[in-house]
């Protein structure tokens, strides 16, 4: 097999570091080799977004990427979202409007709405739809983000 | 017995699992790895059909990491043949090896299975194993399988027509011939896929030293997986344990057991190693069972006034290669024929049902079962039949529902429809609607040249299904109960266990809004634990619109009798009748002397106190487990509405407003009720509008990614107005009726029949999902041109 290399990250604020060959998956490293299996993985060729994480400030999509780009780069993943043991504005505001059901898309689509608003404080029904079609949901019918996106903009915005 | 009116049911509580799922500590298949776990990969056929002449496996076992490799032989060998047994003789029963035996009849069919120190490994290894195949002619479609010079794909079987069904009321003949109008169509929706966010996977791990096989999978029924994979390897029941913790997804795609979940179980036992296989996106597509692919014949008769004088339907569905477990292939075109009659009175009727065996994944359950086949043909029938008319189509339907007066109501395929309200949901969806001032709009918009169209569907399902009829039909299965156990600790906490296995409906909360009630506690008082078959009672899972209905009833039950021993308990401890006493804030007081109570905590600690603290001779312990059997099951119903405007430009259908009007009975939890109607209806548009699986001439998937089977993003569903009437069901316990799949059900035909509302000017009607702009264009075709 191929060589194994050093990757360096920090992930939720915490510097890891870890060996893996140069083809592991950044999502099979953050799940496998970190033990954070809150970033999902639902299709591996980019299209889903249950993979998504906040790299270097901006969504990506973690099943499309291997583990050596991340290299030096700031990760959140969706265990970093909480503050203070309570639930991130977002993560409350999902809850409030039924923004989730099973469950499995959620970690992306929370990270893909947080890009949203922190390019668009407040976006319109449409802008937030277009906004999170990134990730695709089969539970929700997307009513109950909308709304909870639409509900946590206000607060969000004011803690700028 | 003085007990208040209930809390908790009826609100809208929002849900208990949230928490630990919007943090990332879900515990789902893919989360676990436990010490010396093997990754497993697959190894599936590129053929849709062929014999294997030879496997050559040593370059995979060659290969460092690599622990294991099982053929078909190997299967066979440690587990019996999957075999989805009918009652129904004319249901034919062939074998679905778990991986190939010396044949595929698909492409995507599991042919070999490596286990490996990584899933990387396991892969590569798959790589290196060699298959001899020797292609056969692909059976394409149902019409080269029923061609006697067609090959049979099972040779059992002596046919590809595995299902031959047929339901009839009266003389449809000769009401056909003598009604007033009879319109017919054919119909055909293709296949479809359920895409769950979460693909299928497994994680076996047996014990040698007691010899006990767990098995942590994607399943919703975790209990007739137990049940069957008892079977299959000839272990005793109790040492197999199922669990199916948090799911990501289910829509019927995980409710049949799958080869995976037996070869992984195999490969786990003979390694003595747990093994754990996560299907990739392509896998799914290609392996996880596809729904509909039906083509439906119909022909409806009315009188002059539009009253249904008969109904007669010939449902021919393309199965795929293999019947699957426990469902069989009849799952499908049964129960369309079963629901084609919806919720009019019906006369008379003759339903067929073909199911044909072709070389392409198996067909399965998937959100509607059937129905949303069927919703799309009678409604699509009942709008012709008013256009011809010149009558409304909301009109139509009102002359024809079941009404007050025919409940209990039997129809045509034997099922009993109780009370339930078709007029009443109708009614208020054309209000919600506005529909007058809608139709107002349209014709504004026509007038502007614009192709609006209003479609309305009208549905009733089955739902709650007991025990004296079968989930599918035929099936001699039998999964007509769940039970219920809830358990007091002495501090007065409340644990509740189910065999149901929620993947997202929120049954912890329901169940828990539930069981708080009966037994007067606060909903945080009360933890919720199902998807596991070592802690749970007996029970199969969740499918089919039952654990609301059935787990629910459990529920109400054991809470009865724990509730009547904490009467029994707290007047003893306050030295008063129990008759007397009433339950409030978690507290049983005297009637009438608020100041005369003991808080649950003190009555569940006597409970395990002994002899001073029990009335004389009762049991210690605060504990009960009850089953409940619904029998028949009940009904839901609902009208769907949709205003859809076609671009004349691309033919893209945009859906401007989307009413659901639907009555599931009493409601536990109307968020929870409108997510399961979002969502389904979401998956409906899907249906109507942009999700097909697609095979070529030579049986091979051409949409095997997310790129060509399309699931609608937020951008493609509209926002959704949904109502609700509560008619509780007079044959369930609590008056709840199922409803998790109804949005599925109705969606496909209102969006068809608001498309061919739209283009009516034009003279075309809408016979086949879903209707991409590709097809929109060729139907318009010319026809467009100098015309409205």
């Amino acid at each position: 097999m191929a060589d194994i290399v050093t990757v360096r990250m920090t992930v939720n604020g915490v510097v890891h570091e870890g060996r893996c060959e140069p083809r592991k998956l950044l999502v099979d490293f953050i799940r496998e080799d970190l033990g954070l299996t809150g970033t999902h993985v639902g299709c591996e060729h980019g299209i889903c977004g249950a993979c998504t994480i906040m790299f270097n400030g901006e969504a990506a999509r973690s099943c499309i990427m291997l583990a050596v780009q991340a290299d030096g780069a700031e990760l959140v993943t969706v265990e970093g979202l909480m503050r203070d043991g309570k639930l991130h504005p977002l993560q409350e505001a999902f809850r409030d409007h039924h923004g989730l059901q099973c469950g499995f898309c959620t970690p992306g689509m929370l990270m893909t709405a947080l890009d949203l608003l922190r390019t668009n404080p407040s976006p319109s029904e449409r802008e937030i739809r277009e906004g999170i079609s990134a990730v695709l949901c089969r539970c929700t019918g997307y009513q109950g983000i909308v709304n909870a996106v639409r509900a946590a903009a206000p607060i969000l915005a004011s803690e700028r | 017995m003085g007990v208040n009116l209930p809390r908790l049911v009826g609100a809208r509580v929002v849900r208990r699992e949230d928490p630990r799922l919007l943090t990332g500590q879900g515990s789902y298949v893919d989360d676990h790895r436990p010490a010396r776990m093997l990754y497993a990969a697959f190894l599936r056929s590129p053929h849709a059909h062929a014999h294997i002449a030879r496997i050559d496996t040593s370059a995979a076992l060659a290969l460092p990491g690599v622990a294991a490799v099982l053929l078909g032989e190997d299967i066979a060998r440690a587990a019996k043949p999957v075999r989805a047994e009918s009652k129904t003789p004319s249901v034919k029963t062939t074998s679905f090896p778990p991986l190939a035996l010396g044949m595929v009849r698909h492409v995507g069919e599991a042919v070999a299975m490596v286990a490996a120190e990584s899933r990387y490994l396991a892969e590569d290894a798959v790589e290196r194993i060699v298959v001899d195949y020797e292609p056969l002619p692909v059976v394409r479609n149902t019409d080269e399988a029923l061609d006697p010079a067609s090959p049979v794909l099972h040779e059992e079987a002596g046919t590809n027509l595995l299902v031959a069904r047929e339901f009839a009321r009266g003389d449809v003949d000769t009401a056909l011939a003598g009604a007033a109008l009879v319109v017919r169509e054919r119909f055909r929706f293709h296949r479809h896929t359920p895409v769950c966010m979460e693909n299928r996977g497994c994680l076996a791990d047996y014990a040698t030293g007691t010899q006990t096989l767990t098995l942590r999978s994607s399943a919703q029924c975790p209990g007739l997986v137990r049940d069957i994979l008892t079977d299959l390897l000839g272990m005793p029941e109790h040492q197999v344990r199922v669990v199916a913790t948090d799911v990501g997804g289910g829509f019927g795609a995980k409710a049949s057991l799958y080869p995976e979940e037996i070869a992984t179980s195999v490969m786990a036992r003979r390694l003595g190693r747990p093994v754990k296989w996560i299907g990739d996106r392509r896998e799914d597509l290609l392996s996880t069972t596809h729904a509909w692919d039906e083509t439906v014949e119909a022909e409806l008769g009315v009188s002059r006034d539009g009253t249904i004088v008969g109904l007669r339907a010939q449902v021919t569905a393309d199965i795929g290669a293999y019947s699957i477990y426990p469902w069989t292939a009849a799952i499908e075109p049964v129960q369309t024929i079963s629901f084609l009659p919806g919720p009019y009175r019906m006369p008379t009727y003759r339903g067929r049902a073909r199911g044909v065996a072709t070389n392409k994944a198996p067909l399965g359950p998937y959100r509607g079962v059937g129905r949303p086949p069927a919703v799309f043909v009678i409604e699509g029938l009942m709008d012709r039949a008013a256009r011809r008319l010149g009558i409304d189509p909301t009109e139509i339907r009102l002359r024809n529902f079941i009404r007050d007066e025919d409940f209990p109501y039997k129809s045509p395929s034997g099922i009993v429809w109780d009370k339930s309200s078709f007029t009443g949901s109708l009614v208020r969806a054309r209000e919600a609607l506005d529909y007058e001032a809608t139709r107002e709009a349209q014709a504004r918009a026509r007038t502007a040249g614009r192709w609006l169209g209003i479609g309305v569907a009208s549905y009733v399902e089955l739902t709650g299904i007991g025990s004296a009829i079968p989930v599918s039909p035929g099936m001699p299965v039998s999964t007509g109960t769940e039970a219920a156990t809830i358990r007091f600790d002495p501090a007065g906490k409340v644990t509740a266990v189910f065999g149901v296995a929620s993947h997202g409906q929120g049954l912890e909360t329901t169940l828990a809004q539930i069981v708080a009630d009966e037994v007067g506690v606060p909903i945080e008082d009360v933890r919720v634990l199902h998807g596991d078959t070592e802690v749970s009672p007996y029970g199969t899972g969740t499918y089919a619109s039952r654990s609301l209905v059935l787990a629910g009833g459990a529920a109400i039950l054991a809470g009865r009798a724990i509730r009547e021993k904490m009467l029994l308990i707290a007047g003893h401890l306050l030295e008063a009748d129990p008759a007397d006493i009433t339950v409030a804030d978690g507290r049983y007081a005297v009637r009438g002397m608020p100041d005369r109570s003991v808080a649950v905590r003190q009555i569940s600690r006597a409970a395990y106190s002994g002899v001073r603290q029990l009335p004389k001779g009762l049991e210690p312990g605060l504990e009960a487990t009850k089953f409940y059997d619904p029998y028949y099951g009940t009904a839901s119903n609902a009208t769907h509405m949709a205003v859809v405007e076609v671009d004349r430009a691309t033919c893209e259908v945009k859906t401007l407003r989307y009413v659901v009007v639907e009555d599931c009975g009493r409601m536990v939890n109307p968020l929870i009720v409108d997510g399961q109607v979002h969502g389904g209806v979401a998956q409906g548009i899907g249906a109507a509008l942009l999700e097909e699986i697609v095979y070529d001439d030579h049986g091979q998937l051409l949409s095997g990614t997310l790129m060509d089977y399309v699931v609608p993003s937020a951008c493609e569903i509209p926002p959704m107005e949904v109502h609700h009437l509560e008619t509780p069901s007079p044959v369930t316990l609590g008056g709840f009726r199922g409803m998790g799949e109804g949005g599925t059900i109705g969606a496909p035909a209102a969006i068809a029949n608001a498309i061919a509302d739209a283009l009516a000017p034009l003279g075309i009607e809408m016979a086949e999902l879903p209707v991409s702009p590709e097809r929109l264009f060729r139907l318009i075709g010319t026809r467009a041109e100098g015309k409205a």
